[in-house]
């Protein structure tokens, strides 16, 4: 039980440690899913905006946000979905982005794809896919390295 | 039944059948990264589906949901278009069909995304992210298997040429219809002409439409048997839980 409630800055740096539960390598924060926190009188209103309308991980984020804070001492939590504005990928921290890259996923590029293999830095990449292993990514592979890797779709 | 309630159940029926449709190819696509990209757009049509029943279930506050709407209602209840009920038949029928569907889609949220109901125009906006994607997708695959070999444009043409008596039925506008689908005809047409022509296919030149999938008139017999596979579980066993 917390006697005083924990400051909204105190909130956002807790759920700047709950990892994404399908990219670990990145917040929930970093994601930018998370696009408000407030006390309504005792209860803590979190407001989070889904990746896509179908992303299976939706669930289990929700789950993840009300462990973290329950964790944490704050028993009343509402969560509030948010569709518009609609998520994007600049909503990705600098972190974010640079967490990507060291976990061998390209990080979004605005213009034209993506232009160099996370595993070799090598230029010579070509999509295979528009698609990927979850619905925020797309296959791409390196004819240097010959490696396959993830990118980030950048919608 | 109120106009607004129809037009929600419209746009979650389209989704929820051709998100069903898609998510039949899963396991079985030609190659492994068309399969994944089948069933990604599928999943993506099964989340829009969740917000706009989910809405009309609002609408109609008949204490329903969703689940409820999407499993537990029969075939003259439905009011997906006829295309998107039809049947995958070959890989270029199933990206024929997307792409019609994709395009008329495309137009349709970009108008519902200024519309004044809020909720509405958030769905769309949110829908629209995702169907820009998938018309990308479809638009490019019918332009390389339409101007790919001989055996991949023959196919192509055949699935256009069935699929053409199908699209008529999306811009008929009746007092359901919460914008007037007929005004975005041409613009879709300017969008499909140059698809077409890209991908060498002729454009059929009769405007002969078959219609009822919208008004829940007159499906096509594929529907009730969709219907029986994909609502099997929730009518056998209505507790059943995740």
């Amino acid at each position: 039980m917390v006697t005083e409630k924990p400051s909204v800055e105190q909130v956002w740096s807790w759920l700047g440690d709950v990892p994404d539960p399908e990219i670990p390598a990145i917040s929930l924060v970093d994601l930018g899913i998370i696009r408000d926190v407030t006390w309504q009188g005792e209860i803590l209103e979190v407001t989070v905006t889904p990746t896509y309308s179908g992303c299976p991980a939706t669930r289990i984020i929700n789950l993840d946000i009300e462990t973290a804070l329950r964790d944490r001492g704050i028993e009343q939590i509402t969560l509030k979905r948010q569709l518009s504005p609609a998520w994007t990928t600049d909503w990705l921290s600098e972190s974010g982005k640079a967490k990507l890259e060291a976990y061998g996923i390209a990080p979004p590029q605005t213009a034209g794809g993506r232009s160099k293999c996370p595993h070799c830095q090598s230029a010579a990449v070509e999509k295979i896919s528009q698609f990927g292993s979850t619905p925020c990514k797309a296959q791409w592979r390196c004819t240097d390295c010959l490696e396959p890797f993830d990118y980030f779709k950048c919608i | 039944m109120s106009d607004l309630y129809q037009f929600l159940l419209r746009m979650g029926d389209n989704t929820l059948v051709l998100g069903h449709r898609v998510s039949e190819w899963c396991g079985v696509a030609p190659v492994l990264e068309e399969d994944i990209a089948l069933a990604n757009t599928a999943l993506d049509m099964i989340g829009q589906t969740q917000l706009w029943l989910g809405l009309a279930a609002e609408v109609e506050d008949n204490g329903r949901d969703a689940d409820a709407l999407a499993y537990h209602r029969d075939v003259w209840d439905f009011r997906n278009l006829l295309l998107v009920e039809q049947p995958n038949r070959d890989f270029g029928h199933t990206m024929m069909r997307q792409f019609l569907f994709d395009a008329w889609q495309w137009q349709m949220l970009t108008e519902l995304k200024l519309s004044k109901h809020e909720q509405i125009a958030a769905i769309a906006e949110k829908s629209l992210k995702e169907v820009t994607y998938h018309l990308e997708r479809s638009s490019d695959t019918v332009i390389a298997l339409g101007d790919g070999t001989e055996e991949s444009h023959k196919r192509m043409q055949a699935a256009l040429d069935r699929l053409w008596p199908y699209v008529g039925e999306m811009f008929l506008t009746d007092e359901h219809d919460l914008i007037d689908v007929a005004a975005l005809r041409p613009a879709f047409d300017t969008q499909i002409n140059d698809v077409f022509g890209a991908a060498t296919l002729t454009r059929p030149d009769t405007d002969f439409t078959h219609k009822g999938g919208k008004t829940g008139k007159r499906h096509t017999e594929h529907l009730g048997h969709m219907l029986a596979a994909m609502q099997f579980l929730p009518r056998a066993y209505p507790d059943a839980k995740w």
